[in-house]
């Protein structure tokens, strides 16, 4: 849909300002295009290239409580964990050896702090955050962490930011160009001139 | 696009596709005369630019992420780091600048200043400064404004003259009226009014107006770090490249990692070593070098070019070459507004304040700078660098991104840096880029009163925000720079063929064929906004290289 749209934007602005600037422009807006279809094809689908079902519960869980849900989607409903893992089979590869040590980390405090617990997941909330704190200041939570937030925020073609749940969250309108006002202040500026 | 043959010598060979060898092109190629230009980045168009913060992303925080699309690689070009010739330099990245064509234009600010006349002149203004290389420019405000008009309608660029009490003389408007004021501009304004300052439109190197064939700001918020996908940033990507171009005496030779300049028996430059895109040296002949490779690659470059009549490095008899290396600095403080400003629709900067630009003894210490208001921070790059004084993830962390995104405001001070003959780009005696090349190693520490005056700053900073009405407001801890996007001053101008690398039209002293153009010929800092003065300084640069050309002074095809 968002690639629909900026195509058709780009047509607009396009023939919007007239014949000579779209020739000019043609060989740029093909390019454009071909990248928004692209991004396009490549849509996630939901299955998960490098995680198990399970280490994809205790990933997402964890994900989940570094951006939660509370009255706005978290990371879980973002759907982070596609983001994730699709990273880890594509750009960000090398990370494979640091979640699957970093699972096994997670795994271990969970059983230090919960002997009966059969999973991260499996625990209440409060105590996921428990074992999170635990594990604050390791590298694979600094690298969970990241993932998260870049899941979130990076565009829904990435497989994150599932319908753009992040970006409303922080008030950002994805649109292809603004006009004024911008803000507030400006907008009352503007009244007053 | 002309093609040339490696073999057969055109009047110039230009390094560097950015804000200064694209002027330089274009300058030349419109006089009629053949230039190559050798870029080592891509050649991307506005379609290749997207609307992708993690696409962009690596570009400043981790090259391991994503791809770098405008910007040196640290993975393939390493530099090194160390604060003093004592220190054994480590692998710590401390340089950025554009790769690509149309260089750091493409992808900067698109703050547009002016230096000011005193810019040229301080060090008779102020007096020495012991320990510095402080020193005047050999040229005046009066002889470079032709040339500021002249960038400033050749490339487009938006503001208002007049409007800033403190700016120099202009020999004519803007070509733009000045973008839509922001919400920060608004605050800025605001604060400054409060305080007795003066707010003014920014000059910004952005089409508030078709111009040119070239299509208007459409606000996208996808601006600094960013190519744009209009063509609207006044990159020379965007404006003067597609010019030299459609001369037919310009071909951008993209891909073109260069080597050195090769000399012939006469000790004038013939040519220039690279490789191509498969690593395979080439040699493009050329009756004349230009070297617009940036503050650090240019001198990088003449220190690797060693031959029997120059052992020590092309242009460096004096030893001087690298030296007085100027790396940028800032200061600023951030605040949160009980309403959104969005923040992240339009141009990064709306208004400046220019009121502390000169440097005051008062003070107690030499420095200057000017503020712009912004909040330039993607959403991505926001949440991870999140305040640390909150926490960093929890349902906490999630309330603070998402009240804060669209109602923070930063006042970023750009500010003098002394330049210091200690502070150098040299040629890294262990590490080597992907192409066994030495890497440039950066010595580096600022002088005492750098530090003064981004304490200084930083007062300032918060004194506009709390004067604006933020909620809260923090200052930035003031620290030895270490990391830099501005690099300047490292192959000084002057009529000194002693003190100085290369003459007032950017020739070097020991090579009459060879030209220095970039931020590498600043004398001084300015106040850390130097790609309209690069650019004035390359129309300049360019003008006297024809003139030169037309009398013979140098071999051409004229």
């Amino acid at each position: 849909m968002e690639n629909d749209s900026r195509r058709q934007f780009l047509f607009r602005s396009a023939t919007g300002l007239g014949g000579a600037w779209l020739n000019m422009q043609w060989p740029a807006i093909l390019a454009a295009q071909n990248h928004a279809r692209e991004a396009a094809n490549s849509h996630t689908v939901l299955v998960f290239q490098f995680f198990s079902p399970e280490q994809a519960a205790e990933v997402e869980a964890a994900a989940a409580q570094i951006i939660p849900a509370d009255d706005t989607p978290g990371a879980r409903e973002a759907r982070v964990i596609y983001f994730i893992d699709r990273a880890l089979v594509t750009f960000d590869k090398d990370k494979q050896p640091a979640y699957l040590l970093g699972l096994r980390e997670l795994q271990v405090k969970t059983l230090e702090l919960f002997p009966l617990a059969k999973s991260f997941s499996g625990l209440t909330s409060p105590q996921q955050i428990e074992v999170l704190h635990a594990i604050e200041k390791t590298d694979f939570f600094e690298l969970l962490r990241l993932h998260t937030i870049v899941g979130f925020f990076a565009r829904p073609e990435y497989g994150g930011n599932h319908n753009q749940v992040g970006w409303k969250l922080i008030g950002l309108e994805d649109k292809m160009t603004y006009e004024p006002p911008f803000g507030y202040y400006d907008a009352e500026y503007n009244k007053r001139q | 696009m002309k093609k040339f043959d490696t073999n057969t010598a055109v009047d110039f060979v230009v390094v560097g596709a950015g804000a200064a060898g694209g002027v330089v092109a274009k300058e030349l190629s419109t006089a009629g005369l053949d230039v190559v230009v050798l870029e080592q980045g891509p050649y991307l168009l506005e379609g290749d630019f997207a609307h992708d913060e993690l696409e962009n992303w690596a570009f400043w925080n981790s090259p391991r992420i994503g791809r770098s699309m405008l910007a040196n690689n640290h993975e393939r070009q390493p530099n090194t780091f160390r604060k003093t010739n004592n220190e054994t330099a480590v692998v710590k990245p401390t340089i950025q600048y554009g790769q690509c064509v149309g260089g750091g234009s493409v992808h900067f600010t698109a703050n547009y200043w002016r230096f000011h006349e005193i810019d040229f002149v301080e060090r008779s203004r102020w007096g020495s400064i012991s320990g510095t290389g402080f020193d005047d420019w050999p040229i005046t405000y009066a002889e470079l404004e032709p040339y500021y008009t002249k960038a400033e309608w050749d490339l487009g660029i938006s503001g208002l003259a007049g409007a800033n009490p403190f700016e120099p003389p202009h020999s004519k408007p803007y070509p733009l009226p000045p973008l839509p004021v922001k919400s920060s501009g608004v605050l800025l304004e605001r604060g400054a009014k409060k305080l007795g300052w003066h707010a003014y439109s920014a000059p910004m190197a952005i089409l508030s107006q078709p111009y040119k064939g070239r299509a208007a700001c459409g606000h996208c918020g996808y601006c600094e770090c960013f190519g744009c996908e209009w063509g609207a940033k006044s990159s020379t990507l965007a404006s003067v490249i597609p010019m030299a171009e459609d001369t037919g005496h310009c071909e951008i030779r993209s891909g073109a990692y260069v080597r050195q300049i090769s000399v012939d028996r006469q000790g004038r430059v013939n040519g220039m070593v690279y490789f191509d895109g498969q690593r395979q040296e080439q040699m493009q002949r050329a009756k004349a070098v230009v070297v617009c490779a940036n503050g650090a690659e240019t001198p990088r470059l003449l220190l690797q070019s060693t031959s029997s009549q120059f052992p020590n490095g092309l242009a460096n008899s004096n030893g001087l070459v690298g030296k007085f290396l100027i790396l940028e600095c800032g200061a600023g403080a951030t605040g949160t507004f009980e309403h959104p400003l969005n923040e992240y629709k339009s141009v990064v900067v709306t208004r400046v304040v220019q009121d502390f630009y000169d440097a005051d003894p008062k003070r107690g210490f030499y420095g200057g700078g000017g503020m712009d208001a912004r909040f330039d921070d993607h959403p991505i790059a926001y949440a991870i660098s999140y305040r640390p004084d909150l926490p960093r993830w929890g349902s906490d962390f999630k309330r603070a991104v998402k009240e804060n995104y669209t109602r923070t405001l930063n006042v970023f001070a750009h500010l003098t840096s002394l330049p210091m003959e200690t502070n150098t780009v040299s040629l890294d005696p262990e590490v080597k880029d992907a192409w066994g090349q030495p890497a440039v190693r950066i010595t580096y520490r600022n002088h005492p009163d750098d530090l003064k005056n981004m304490a200084f700053f930083r007062e300032r900073a918060l004194e506009l925000l709390q004067a604006a009405g933020a909620k809260k407001q923090w200052g930035w801890p003031v620290e030895e720079v270490t990391m830099s996007v501005h690099l300047m001053g490292t192959c000084r101008m002057g009529n000194d063929p002693e003190t100085s690398v290369v003459n007032k039209y950017h020739r070097a002293h020991d090579v009459p064929n060879l030209f220095v153009v970039d931020g590498s010929s600043f004398v001084t800092s300015g106040r850390n906004q130097p790609t309209c003065t690069i650019q004035a300084l390359a129309y300049r640069a360019a003008d006297n290289m024809v003139q030169a050309a037309k009398t013979g002074e140098i071999p051409s095809s004229f």
